[in-house]
Parts: C-alpha cells; structure tokens; sequence
C-alpha cells in the first residue's frame, strides 16, 4: 500500500472533472483548481453535444456527481501564479494564498476560442450579425436565437468554417477537427428552431471523422436541406439594412459568388494560449506545438510532459470532442496511478 | 626648364594624366548626354546663388561629411579624415611649395614629393608652420586609414552590422590608397633621417628609423613605392568606388543648378551611379537584408551592377522601394527612381487585356456628389477601416459618394511599380473617367499606395487627400470631435505616407487629439518597412514573414497600449505578428467619436450639405 | 493525363514553389479585382499549371491587374501574385 500522496488537477472542466474521478478510489488526496465560480468548464456554455444532440447539461451534471461523495477537495475562483519544483515534489501558490504541496500536478487546463477579430476580413466586432459558434450555443442555451434575427421569417443564415484554423495568415496551420461537425450540427439546430430559414455552410473540406459525424452530414442535407458550398470565404461587408454580403468561390462550379446573409456564424477553432511560462518556474520548461502541450509519445505516453511528475488531459494537448476530452482524462487519471506506484517502489 | 625632377615621379605622372584624360573624356560625353534644356539651365543658374549653395554643399558633404557624422560619428571622422585630411595636405602642399618658391606654376609633382627635392627648405617660422601642419595633416589622414582598415574586420566599430563586398577594382584602388599614406609617411621620414628636414612626427620616426636601417637607400625605395601606389590609385580610380571623389563634386552642383534624374535614363544618371561611393550605409537600412543576411540585392549592389553592365532582373526586382536607403545616402542619389526606371526598361511589351472593364462605367443617375471615397483593394480586406471611415464620414455630414463599395478597379501602382507603366495607365484612365464622373472636388482614400499613385500619375484637377490629412481638416474645422483618452498610442509612418509622401504630421497630431502620442526611435524619415510591399517582386514568403516579424516586435516592444498606422497594408503585415492591437487612424478616430457632440450638431444643421473646405 | 506537358509547372517551381501548396480554397478567387468584371479565376490557373494543362492559360494571364490581394487571403501563403507575375513573364 502506498502512502497518500496529493495530486493537485488545475483546471475544473470535462477532463479535470473525470480525471478526478478516476482517481478518487485511489486512495490520494485529490484537489481541483478552478478558476470560475462554477465547474463544468465549457460544458457549462453549450447546449446539444454531436453527434446525436445530447444535452450538454445531462453529461456535466453527471461528472459532478461523479466526485460529490468523495473526498475531492474543490478550490473555486482560485488562480494558480506559481509553480515550482523542490526535490520529489511541487509547490503550488495561488493568488488567493494558497500553497499547496503536490506531489503530481495534471494540466486540464482546456482552450481558448481563437479570437474572430484576428480574422478581420469577417468582421467580427466591427459588423452587428456576426456571432462565433460559441455565441451561438450560448443563444441556443438561452434561447435567444430570436434576438439575434429581430423577428425575420425567412432568415438567410450562413456558417463559415476554418475560422483561425488552416490558416497561415491567423498563425494557426492546424486543423481544429470538431468545427466542422459542430457547423453541421448547428446548421441542423437553426433549421429545427427556424424552418423557413435558408442555412448555406461554406467550408473547405467536410472533416466528419467520428462515429455518426457522416451520417449527420446526410441528415443534414437529406432532411433538413442544409446547403453545402466548397469555397473558403474571402471576405464580408455589411450592407445599409445590417445584412452581410460575403464573397466566396464555388469552386466545385468554378464560379465567384456574392451571397447577402441575415446572419453569419463563423466557425472559430480551439488555441491554448496559456502563458504557463510566466507560472512555471524556469527549470519545468513545457513542450508546445501550435501552442498546446506536447506530451512525450502521442502514441503509447500521451498524458505524460516531458516534465516527470506534469500530467495533461484535454483540449490543453490538442483539439478533442467531449467524448474523446472523457477517455483521455480516464487515461491521464491511469496513467497518474501507475505513476505514483513506480515513485513507491 | 624642369627644375626638378627624378625618375620615380614617373609612376605617378602616367597614372595622374591617365585619370585626367579618363575623366575628361567620361564627363564630356554624359555632359553631352544631358536632357534636352539642361544646358540652358546650367547657364542661367551658373552666376547664381544655387552655384555658391554647390560649394557650400561640396563643402559640407565632400569634405567634413556631414551627414555620414549624423548617421554615426566614427563612420564620418573616418570619411572626413581621409577626404578632408588629403584636401588639406594638397592645400597646404600648394601653399608651402608656393612660400618657397615664389611661384604658383611648379610640376604637379612637386608639392607632392616636396621633401624628396628640397632637404632643407624650412627656413622661416613661417615655413616651420608649415612643416608642421604636414606633418600633423598626415596624422589625421593616417588616424583614418587605420580606421578604415579595422572597419574592414570589425565593421560594428564604425556603426555598421555590414560592410560592401569589393569588386576587383575595389581591391586594387583600395590596396593603393591604403598604402600612400604609410609611404608617405615612410619616405618623409626616412628622408628626415639624413637631411633633418622633417617635423614633430617625421623627425623623431626618421631618427628612430635611421638609427638602425640605411636610411637614404630605403628613402629613394619608398619614394618609388609612394609614387607607385599613387599613380597606381589614380589609374585605379575610374575602375573603382573612388570614381565618386570627383563624381560627386559635378552631382552637387548638377543637383543645385535643378538637373537630376526624374523619370527617363540621362547624361546626369550616369554622374548619380558613379557618385556612389560604395559606403555601404544602405545595407544595414534595408528591409530586405535585416533579416535574410542578404547582400546582393541592396541598393549598393544595384548600382554598381548597373554601371558594370550585369544587372540581372532578379534583382531589380528584389526591393521594397520603401526609400529608407535614399534616405541615408550621403549624396543623395535617387535611389529609388534609378531602380524604377530599370524596371521600366526591363518589361516586355505589354501583355494584358482589360478590355472587361470598359463596361462599367458611372451611374448615370447617381446624383453629382461633393467628395469621393476610394477605400483601394487593401482596405476591402480591413474592414475596420472602411467602416470607420464611413462612420466619420456620416458624422461629417459631408456629401459623399464610396466609388469602390462594390469591389474595386485597381488604381494600376502595383503594375507601374513592376514596370508595367502601360497597362497601369489603362487602369488609372478607367478610374479617372468614373472619378471625374462623380462629380466630387475631392477625393479621400485611405490607401497610400494609391493616394501616391492619384497625386503622381492621375493628373487629377481635383482635390486628393489621403484620409489622414482628410480627417484633420474635419477635425480642426470643427465637423467632428474626438473624445480624448490616456491611451498611449505609438505611430508607424507606412513608407509610401511618410518618405513617399511627406506626411507625418497630420497623422500625429490627430493621435494627439485621441490619446497620448508615443516618440519613438525608427519614426518619419527613418520609419522602418512593414516588408509587406507590392513593389517586391522576388522575395519569398518566408523573408516576407522574418521582415514582418522583426517590424511587429520592435513596435510591441514600445512603452505604448496600442500602435497605430495609416495604411490597411502596414495595418495587415504589423497586425499579424503584433502582440499590441494594431488600428489605424480612421479606426481611433471613429470610436472615440464624441456622440454628444454629433448629437448637437444634427439638431443645429438639419440639411448639412455644405463642404467647408477652402 | 499521362500526355499533359508538366515543363511548365517545373520551371515555375524553380521560381516561386509556393503553387505547390494551394489546396484549392478558392478564397483567391472569391476576393480577385478582375474577377468580379470577368472570368478570371487564380485558382483554376494555379490548378491548371499542377494538372499540366497549359494551353488555356495564358490568355487568361492577361487580365491580372497584379493588385495582389490573392497573396494578402492565402491561408497557405501560397504567393499567387508572384505566380502570375512569372507566368508572364515566361509564357509571353
């Protein structure tokens, strides 16, 4: 038996949230640091998961309750300023006056939506009817959709895909994997609250890679009569009414195109800005790639840092859906286990 | 009769009138190559003050190098000493042979090789002064030459990252010019060694010397080894750099009397290209360089490419034209109008078709406006901008017409930079007619590519403001105002505004007007180049980025909240790497609108349709 | 495709290799000057230049008004303008 060790997960969302409950058999001292009021992370803005419209909610409320009847120690509102490591194990100070002794730290820390301004071509910030992804689930959540389109009946919505990602010019080369089905997704939502609406997705490749991802595709042009433009969009302007006009090539007819829209959704890719530099003592270095953790074998060690006793789970390591931020954060949590065993022995 | 005279003045003879004669026939013939009514010009001009501005100018350029000591002190004591310093000891030469003889008309050899014929001519206090001044003269030149030579090492000592690499006649020219002054100082010596006629630093080296060497033999060796290296120069000279000593001279006054290169090849580009002394202060300027550790294509390069006749394309092609070289050029060369009209004459014929655009033409039933906007190609992709600009527009409450809403007609710089001066000139005919057609007395765009290419090529009879100067006038005439805030703003002056332009005042003072305005070293005239420019045909992706990168991160690193810029191609390039936001003026002044004010103002003027502008 | 002439596609990769990494987004297209007036359209070009198919280009080459706002929306950083530039030049 081992004795009693303390690991410290930063970051309450989906991952620090099933990481938790993991381990919470283990028979360590478990403590999660979240900087909000409430846990949950992300789950907590959006409305219908892909690919069969779970709800959000259903699934946060589940991870809750997963750590309520264990001894997991919560730090709410907490903001972690420093880490630095002393001998076998890691000093941990937060700006409410903690200091915590870890003797394995997990990153869950999650991502950032690229900033849509950075993209000024779209217009977001500058033009009223543009909204990021996030804005819109967050008006789903709310149901506040109808506020966004002031009473139109016949609204023209578009969904603009590979915002900030694969795109050299936004310093983002990387593909953000679930923005596409999350277009998909979203485009069907709209189409079931407004169904005189005409939905246009502009994309530039259809990235439906998971289970059900292809089939929401034909659902969504099958039954719901989404239409589907091959054609990155070059740029947007805003008509007098408030309408946009964007301006894209359809290229599978070879043919430029401007089209007026109601409404447009652009659809945002994930980053990890974290500045863990300024945070991390200067002998515990992280490896970044395109700004997320990089862990020491993607294939066989993926929620190991090159810094031993450093842990990820999450979106903080690469671009995942719910689904796959639940299994790596279950492996992160064997993975810590197994860990500290090796440090016993 | 030759008074004096010995074989080793030969070297230097041959080589003397070998220049002369090489000069002589090398400026008579681009004398003669001068554009049409230039040699009137010069007529009229020569009695005039421009002539006493001439050799005020030689004075100050040529020969205390002025503006090189601006750029770095060490760079222009190093010129200074070595042009000053040997005009001087020719001077005093001149002076003290004259004293001692009587006479002006000695040989051309003679107060060169003064000490060799006469060993004991210093006789008066007067002639002792003299001695003296030759003596500390050659020290002063000397003091240059080893400069020199260490700035060939270690070029940071003079304020250089980069030296010029040499052609071959460099070398020789310059192996010869570095050794005359030790020669001299050799042989002076050595001759003071046995004849006492040397001064306060050539008597106690040549005692020293004479002391252990057989001093007399060694003088007459050195002498031919001093007339030798000059000889050798002089021959060297119009195959090398130092064709710029007596080039720029002629470039100096030719430029005051009003003759300079505009828009055609002349007799007087010929003076402009031998005049550049190969400093090599435009590398370590250019954008080009700073980050690829390129050396071929700065303007140094260009220039002594095109005088020896391998200008390749590749490299013509390869500049940003963004003027900070024309900037720093001690003779000011125009830099930037010598490449532009290589670039003219290297395009084939003309090989476009825009005959789609004769369809558009005008609305017909669009009333007359008062002022035109052309936000130009790059704005379309910073909306910002063009948003901005038309909420200030509408807060002006000027008439106003946006000529390019829909998408636009290039203004047609692009291609005139490229050298494609013909098809541009159809573009700009398009754009002219629908221009004029409009109606408007002015027109504002907020594109500087295309603000310079109205004001230069459009032959516009209209009113043409970029938006910088625009918004100024609305603001000092009271049609908008701005509320003010403690952001501090730091401003980079976009090339084709600033240097191409001579606009930097406008911009600042309406930041002055938004927030507080942050100084800062590489601003004005001396504003580094975004590295976005069109005008760079060759260079790759990647350098684009280093450049970009480099801009981006010296403005980050500012005492500012956020930079700002006047030109949606600055406002791209700086904004994609910046870790400040990056706006531009249109963009600071139209959130910081004062509402109240607007307000006020609509209720006093309902039907606010007049222009104010003189 | 086995007769179509790749010469030209190797020149051009000497001079400006970035056609290589277009991946056919159309956004070059969809912001092209000439391409609201007419049927200009800088991805088919560059799409033709990889598939060898030369022969339709070249007069098309002519209505570039080289503004160069197809290199401005790249997301590859594929210098479309430079292309076109040499294209020109070689094709003339």
């Amino acid at each position: 038996m081992t004795e009693q060790k303390h690991i410290v997960i930063i970051g309450g969302g989906p991952a620090g949230l099933q990481a938790a409950s993991g381990l919470k058999d283990s028979g360590h001292q478990i403590t999660i640091i979240e900087k909000e009021s409430t846990i949950g992370g992300k789950l907590n803005s959006w409305h219908k998961l892909f690919p069969e419209f779970q709800t959000a909610n259903d699934i946060s409320v589940y991870l809750i309750n997963s750590i309520n009847n264990s001894n997991t120690e919560v730090l709410k509102q907490t903001i972690v300023t420093k880490i630095t490591r002393e001998n076998n194990h890691f000093k941990i100070s937060t700006a409410q006056n903690h200091s915590l002794k870890a003797d394995a730290i997990l990153l869950a820390t999650g991502f950032e939506l690229f900033r849509a301004e950075k993209k000024e071509e779209y217009g977001y910030g500058i033009y009223k009817n543009i909204i990021t992804s996030a804005d819109l689930e967050s008006s789903f959540r709310q149901n506040g959709l109808k506020d966004l389109l002031l009473g139109k009946t016949h609204p023209r919505i578009g969904f603009i895909h590979c915002v900030g990602s694969r795109d050299k010019k936004c310093g983002n080369t990387y593909c953000s994997k679930v923005c596409c089905v999350t277009g998909v997704k979203q485009a069907i939502e709209i189409k079931q609250l407004i169904p005189h609406s005409q939905v246009f997705n502009f994309y530039m490749d259809l990235r439906m890679y998971g289970q059900n991802f292809e089939e929401l595709y034909i659902e969504a042009q099958q039954d719901y009569s989404i239409n589907f433009i091959r054609g990155r969009v070059s740029e947007i302007a805003e008509n007098i009414d408030g309408t946009l006009q964007i301006k894209a090539e359809d290229t599978l007819s070879g043919r430029p195109l401007k089209m007026n829209f109601d409404l447009v959704i652009l659809l945002a890719g994930m980053e990890n800005r974290q500045d863990y530099d300024n945070i991390m003592d200067n002998n515990i270095k992280l490896s970044r790639s395109n700004g997320f953790i990089v862990p020491i074998n993607r294939h066989v060690r993926p929620n190991e840092t090159t810094i031993p006793g450093i842990f990820i789970a999450g979106t903080c390591r690469e671009p995942l859906s719910i689904q796959e931020t639940i299994a790596d954060a279950k492996s992160a949590a064997s993975t810590i286990t197994e860990w500290i065993n090796k440090q016993s022995n | 009769m030759i008074r004096h005279f010995d074989p080793f003045v030969l070297p230097f003879i041959v080589g003397f009138t070998f220049l002369l004669t090489a000069l002589a026939v090398l400026y008579s013939r681009w004398f003669i190559q001068l554009e049409a009514g230039s040699h009137p010009k010069i007529l009229s001009a020569f009695f005039s003050l421009k002539t006493l501005n001439a050799i005020k100018e030689v004075f100050l350029e040529c020969l205390i190098h002025r503006k090189i000591f601006k750029i770095n002190p060490m760079l222009g004591y190093m010129h200074m000493s070595l042009a000053f310093g040997w005009f001087l000891l020719i001077l005093f030469g001149k002076l003290e042979t004259f004293i001692y003889t009587g006479r002006f008309a000695n040989a051309i050899y003679y107060p060169i090789f003064f000490r060799f014929f006469e060993l004991n001519p210093h006789q008066s206090a007067l002639l002792n002064f003299f001695n003296i001044s030759m003596d500390l003269l050659l020290l002063f030149v000397l003091s240059g030459v080893c400069l020199a030579i260490i700035k060939r090492f270690k070029s940071r000592v003079t304020g250089l990252k980069q030296t010029t690499k040499h052609t071959a006649g460099d070398r020789w020219a310059l192996s010869t010019l570095w050794l005359i002054f030790p020669l001299r100082l050799l042989s002076e010596s050595l001759t003071a060694a046995f004849s006492g006629n040397g001064s306060i630093i050539t008597q106690p080296l040549g005692d020293f010397l004479g002391s252990f060497l057989p001093a007399q033999q060694l003088a007459y060796i050195s002498w031919w080894g001093y007339s030798v290296c000059l000889g050798g120069f002089m021959a060297a000279l119009p195959f090398s750099r130092y064709m710029h000593i007596p080039t720029e001279i002629f470039l100096i006054f030719l430029r005051n009397w009003g003759i300079f290169t505009n828009k055609k090849y002349s007799g007087v580009s010929n003076f402009e290209l031998h005049a550049c002394s190969r400093c090599g202060i435009c590398i370590d300027v250019c954008p080009v360089n700073n980050e690829s550790g390129r050396r071929t294509t700065q303007m140094v390069y260009f220039l002594r490419d095109l005088r020896e006749k391998k200008l390749k394309h590749s490299i013509t092609e390869n500049c940003m034209m963004c003027g900070r070289c024309e900037q720093v050029c001690p003779v000011a060369i125009p830099l930037t109008t010598q490449r532009q009209i290589q670039r003219d004459k290297s395009m084939q014929k003309p090989f476009s078709d825009f005959s789609y655009l004769e369809r558009i033409s005008y609305n017909a039933n669009e009333p007359k406006t008062e002022v035109l906007y052309f936000a130009g190609c790059m704005s379309h992709l910073t909306p910002g901008i063009r948003q901005s600009m038309i909420k200030i527009l509408e807060a002006s409450g000027i008439k106003y017409s946006f000529l390019d809403e829909k998408g636009p007609i290039c203004c047609g710089r692009p291609l005139k930079l490229s050298g494609k001066t013909e098809e541009a000139q159809i573009l700009s005919e398009k754009n002219r007619t629908l221009i004029m057609a409009s109606g408007a007395h002015t027109l504002v765009t907020s594109c500087p590519i295309c603000y310079k290419s109205f004001k230069e090529d459009y032959h516009l009879n209209i009113k043409i403001l970029h938006h910088t100067e625009f918004i100024d006038q609305l603001l000092v005439k009271k049609q908008i105002a701005i509320q003010r805030s403690d952001e501090k703003i730091a401003y980079h002056d976009p090339c084709e505004l600033g240097r191409g332009s001579a606009i930097y005042n406008q911009p600042r003072q309406i930041i002055r007007r938004v927030g507080q305005l942050v100084k800062h070293p590489d601003e004005r005239e001396n504003a580094r180049c975004c590295g976005g420019s069109l005008a760079n045909l060759s260079v790759t992706t990647s350098e684009r980025n280093e450049i970009q990168q480099s801009v981006s991160s010296y403005l980050s690193s500012q005492p500012c909240d956020i930079i700002a810029t006047a030109c949606p191609m600055c406002k791209k390039s700086i904004g994609r790497f910046a870790e400040k936001p990056v706006k531009d003026i249109a963009e600071l002044v139209a959130s910081g609108l004062d509402e109240s004010f607007m307000n006020e103002k609509a209720i006093k003027n309902q039907k606010y349709n007049e222009l104010i502008f003189e | 495709m086995d007769n179509n002439d790749f010469s030209l596609s190797v020149a051009l990769a000497a001079i400006e290799p970035s056609f290589a990494w277009c991946i056919g987004c159309g956004s070059c297209t969809a912001t092209c000057s000439a391409a609201q007036f007419t049927e200009f359209n800088p991805r088919k070009i560059n799409l033709l230049i990889q598939r060898g198919e030369v022969a339709a280009i070249k007069q098309e080459l002519k209505k570039c008004m080289l503004c160069g706002k197809c290199q401005l929306i790249c997301p590859r950083d594929v210098n479309t303008r430079k292309i076109i530039q040499n294209l020109k030049r070689i094709m003339q």
